[in-house]
């Protein structure tokens, strides 16, 4: 383990890339704990039901809550109904594309493929360049110079993600890619992850999007009114808040350049209403353990592996109390991070020891 | 080169519906048997990413890889969902005796 920690590039074309290649963390094989095959196998199983009746749910509390924010639109009733539908279309989408990108949400592959579709756009993400970081984030997952997906780098930038709630950083950035693609360009980043096959595509799909959100602003312009702005375009900025919220708790403040999901994932438990707007990713060990099994599965593989993972938390607020005090040291120890532990008897994964970044103990 | 049938295990060995490990040499491959009680033999690393197949899902004759949801047609090879896009490639497989066999070149 390093005793001095130097600040690290994140980046995915520094050097970064190369020390993870040369200490083996590239593609490498990660812990997985053991759960009979033919158990997995049931869990693993695909199913259109589940995901066909929250969908259904999603859409007509979408419609309805629109429905009440376009009748109250000129009233104070505009803002709680605002409220509710830029969570419901800001927030759920991300969980809806998270799954539907797997491929595992729905047992019909046309049927994640629009869900995915409509979720990207929704988040202005490009579908093609996005389904791409995910796998790599799969692969190497909180690795520096690999992921291209960590929230929290050390030291992390507070003020950023508090502005990111209103998602006032990732907005105009993701607006800008999907811009700079729609005139064919991609990052050097997004080069290192997608292939080359793919760029094209991504471009053309970035222009569907963009033309998209001129309509609306074409449509606004003509009627002289932000409304269809409102429920199209906006509420990812007004609406993104709980996806935030959702997504620092999976790896913020824990450890890096590790091969054991157990040590560098949160499980947390949630409500049933956070639970079905998340889609259940709040297992997050489990989900990124066992890829293969759909969200409505994941409660019944977190019984099958609990005896094996650190202790879940018992819900956002202790998730919180850990990540805040974490984050906030790591802006003056950026070596610090929080050491999950391990079930007794539980044995660290060959590779995770002395790789980790930071600490020992930290500065 | 030369082809030679080597056996992988007992046909029922191989749960319908499922895929298993065989390593030989240095060569790695995954067996399946599929829903309708065919078998077939693909090299037993994704072609994206270097994850055994054999830990992955078998839904007919599609499999799908444990790490990152790319899929495969087992039967022919084909590449049939991103992150997958490279074929794998495949081998003979017959049933003997009640014995699966693969054919592979030494």
């Amino acid at each position: 383990m390093n005793t001095q920690f130097a600040k690290r590039d994140y980046s995915l074309t520094g050097p970064e890339a190369q020390r993870a290649e040369d200490n083996g963390l590239v593609s490498a094989n990660w812990y997985a704990s053991t759960i009979p095959r033919k158990r997995l196998k049931q869990l693993m199983r695909r199913k259109d039901g589940p995901a066909i009746r929250d969908t259904v749910i999603w859409v007509v509390a979408l419609v309805s809550t629109g429905y009440l924010a376009f009748l109250s639109w000129g009233t104070w009733w505009a803002i709680p109904a605002f409220a509710v539908y830029g969570v419901l279309y800001g927030s759920t989408s991300d969980s809806r594309w998270h799954e539907c990108s797997h491929g595992t949400a729905f047992k019909t592959s046309w049927m994640n493929d629009l869900v995915y579709n409509i979720a990207s756009f929704i988040l202005f993400r490009n579908p093609i360049a996005w389904r791409w970081s995910h796998a790599r984030h799969h692969t190497d997952t909180i690795i520096i110079g690999r992921d291209p997906e960590i929230l929290a780098p050390r030291p992390p930038d507070i003020k950023g993600m508090m502005l990111n709630l209103f998602y006032i950083k990732g907005g105009p950035t993701g607006l800008g890619k999907i811009v700079a693609n729609s005139f064919g360009r991609l990052s050097d980043e997004d080069k290192d992850f997608v292939p080359e096959e793919e760029w094209s595509g991504a471009c053309m799909v970035a222009r569907v999007h963009l033309l998209i959100h001129a309509l609306v602003i074409f449509w606004a312009l003509k009627i002289g009114s932000i409304l269809p702005l409102m429920f199209v375009s906006f509420p990812i900025f007004y609406g993104a808040w709980l996806t935030v919220v959702f997504a620092i708790t999976q790896h913020a403040g824990l450890a890096e350049n590790v091969l054991d999901h157990r040590l560098n994932t949160r499980t947390i438990y949630m409500n049933p209403i956070f639970r079905f707007l998340y889609w259940n990713m709040n297992y997050h060990v489990e989900h990124h353990m066992f890829p293969l099994v759909p969200y409505h599965a994941l409660p019944e593989l977190h019984e099958e592996m609990k005896n094996d993972t650190p202790k879940p938390y018992k819900g956002l607020i202790q998730a919180y109390r850990e990540i805040i005090p974490a984050l906030i040291k790591q802006t003056k120890y950026p070596g610090y991070f929080v050491k999950r532990e391990l079930p007794e008897g539980a044995s660290l994964f060959p590779g995770s020891e002395g790789l980790e970044t930071g600490r020992a103990d930290y500065p | 080169m030369n082809p030679q049938w080597i056996e992988v295990c007992a046909a029922d060995e191989i749960d319908l519906e499922d895929v298993v490990r065989f390593d030989h040499g240095e060569k790695t491959f995954a067996v399946y048997r599929t829903d309708k009680d065919e078998f077939y033999t693909t090299d037993g690393f994704c072609t994206h990413a270097q994850v055994h197949l054999a830990d992955g899902l078998v839904m007919g004759e599609i499999i799908e890889c444990p790490k990152h949801n790319g899929r495969f047609n087992c039967a022919s090879g084909q590449a049939i969902r991103k992150p997958a896009i490279v074929p794998l490639k495949t081998y003979p497989t017959k049933i003997e005796n009640g014995n699966v066999y693969i054919e592979i070149e030494l």
